[in-house]
């Protein structure tokens, strides 16, 4: 694919994005709206909580009072089947950072499966627009920079909530820069078409996940850990395939050591903690 | 000759008497072993359960257009006796499990498990053409502790995987954890009880999950 953008044009794109969060942030700091817990920065993961915080909750504001209606308004108006041909389309064309990544992870094989995904549904499947190769028993494999440079052994360094984009990690917010470099939308011109595409896309991704997001408000004491944890563990998970080692200890409280304190009867106080 | 073809297909004769009734009693009682192994391996076991449960949602148009209390009761009639909620609620509890009273964590078990219940329900309800497929689990050592891989199957979007860790008990196999997307639920719930344990121990984390159920239960009533 043939660059119909200048670099230094995308990358001024890239800038304003930058600059539009480093306002977005000014204007919480100067709110302080978030709700910062007393033991925010305890947990070694997360050493930037405060901050992260703040920028989620500038992130919770944006979703629910802007990003949220319009996906809810894009399902009311637009039928299911033109949007499935939609995130198939952009799923497609995410095919070529799959393949990148698969090929710098040294796994010939993904790669193959991924450039043969995209031949077979650009053709047969009318652009993108159906997945014809997942009929055919391939599933897609999705990947990104971030989870690259973790199989070659990198960790994910301290936990990061990016403004507008949402959890991260440092590795991976590295990652996001090279994942945008290699996006086809990148290349999407005039500057009108270019944005359309992206809104377009970012809506569409978020209309997928109405339902996850709200079961995560569901299930959770407090969604920014809640999140946060599960951000951290899904991605330990993905750089292992799908089968990482045993992380937290499964101890199981009731068969404690020889030592430990015998549990009280019903009424009695615990010693204090 | 003759005698010792007559004794052949005497013992041919016989020989397929003994297979017919073979076949007649013994085949039905081998079936119902075989069948009885098979409900007790934890992959068909959790196999079958998805299945049913999903092919009753798909078939009850009460649940279809939205009746929460009725999916509710089918989840509690169907999931819940298959769930060990005391491991579960000792796992994510922790360390802190083992100074509470008996009344704390019955009501921590308690409330941890209409949290649970409550965010499955609602995962459940959003079921459309679901299927679900077993995927392989390999490395497994120990035969009374196992995982169960599968995959949540649509016919838009990618696959979602969703794991169980089960325990054998004398009451069959337990699910005591939960993995969707590779994110295991005890775990994440251990680093938010922690949380509310160490602000203020095990009655904190008690009223800070009793609010959360009373919140969604009012939600759910509005």
């Amino acid at each position: 694919m043939k660059p119909l953008v200048a670099p230094d044009i995308a990358g001024g794109r890239l800038r304003r994005w930058m600059l539009g969060s480093a306002a977005g942030l000014l204007l919480l700091a100067a709110g302080g709206c978030a709700t910062v817990p007393p033991t925010a920065g305890n947990n070694p993961a997360d050493p930037y909580e405060r901050l992260n915080r703040q920028v989620y909750a500038f992130n919770d504001h944006f979703d629910r009072s802007l990003a949220q209606p319009v996906a809810r308004g894009y399902t009311k108006v637009v039928p299911r089947p033109v949007r499935d041909c939609v995130g198939n389309v952009f799923a497609n064309v995410g095919e070529v950072g799959n393949f990148i990544n698969a090929a710098l992870q040294l796994r010939p094989g993904d790669a193959a499966a991924d450039a043969g995904r995209f031949l077979v549904n650009t053709t047969a499947g009318l652009l993108g627009c159906f997945d014809v190769a997942k009929g055919m028993g391939m599933e897609r494999n999705r990947q990104d920079f971030g989870l690259t440079m973790g199989k070659w052994g990198l960790p994910p360094g301290p936990y990061l909530v990016l403004p507008f984009l949402g959890p991260s990690s440092l590795r991976d917010a590295v990652g996001e820069i090279p994942d945008y470099y290699t996006d086809p939308v990148r290349f999407v011109n005039p500057a009108t078409d270019y944005y359309i595409t992206y809104g377009v896309r970012f809506v569409d991704r978020r209309a997928q996940y109405l339902d996850a997001s709200n079961l995560v408000d569901d299930a959770a004491l407090d969604p920014y850990e809640f999140l946060r944890d599960g951000y951290l563990q899904r991605r330990r998970s993905r750089v292992y395939n799908g089968n990482p080692p045993p992380a937290a200890d499964y101890e199981d409280p009731d068969s404690p050591p020889a030592d430990a304190p015998a549990p009280l009867p019903a009424g009695g106080k615990p010693p204090a903690q | 000759m003759t005698l010792q073809r007559s004794i052949r297909s005497c013992a041919l004769a016989a020989g397929s008497l003994l297979l017919v009734i073979a076949a007649g009693f013994g085949g039905p009682a081998a079936a119902t072993a075989a069948d009885a192994v098979a409900e007790t391996t934890p992959d068909t076991m959790i196999l079958k359960l998805s299945t049913e449960v999903l092919e009753e949602i798909r078939a009850d148009k009460a649940i279809q257009a939205g009746d929460f209390d009725r999916l509710q009761k089918l989840v509690n009639e169907r999931i819940l006796p298959k769930v060990d909620f005391d491991k579960m609620t000792r796992l994510a509890v922790g360390r802190a499990w083992r100074t509470a009273t008996a009344a704390q964590r019955a009501t921590l078990t308690e409330q941890f498990r209409i949290l649970l219940m409550r965010t499955y329900s609602g995962a459940l309800s959003k079921v459309t053409d679901q299927s679900i497929r077993l995927r392989p689990s390999h490395g497994q050592d120990d035969p009374k502790d196992v995982i169960v891989r599968t995959q949540i199957v649509a016919s838009q979007g990618d696959p979602i995987g969703l794991d169980y860790r089960l325990e054998k008990t004398d009451d069959g196999w337990k699910i005591y954890d939960l993995n969707i997307l590779g994110v295991w639920l005890v775990e994440n719930y251990k680093t938010e009880f922690s949380q509310s344990l160490n602000q203020g121990g095990i009655d904190n984390l008690i009223q800070a999950l009793t609010q959360k159920n009373q919140k969604l239960a009012a939600a759910a009533k509005s």
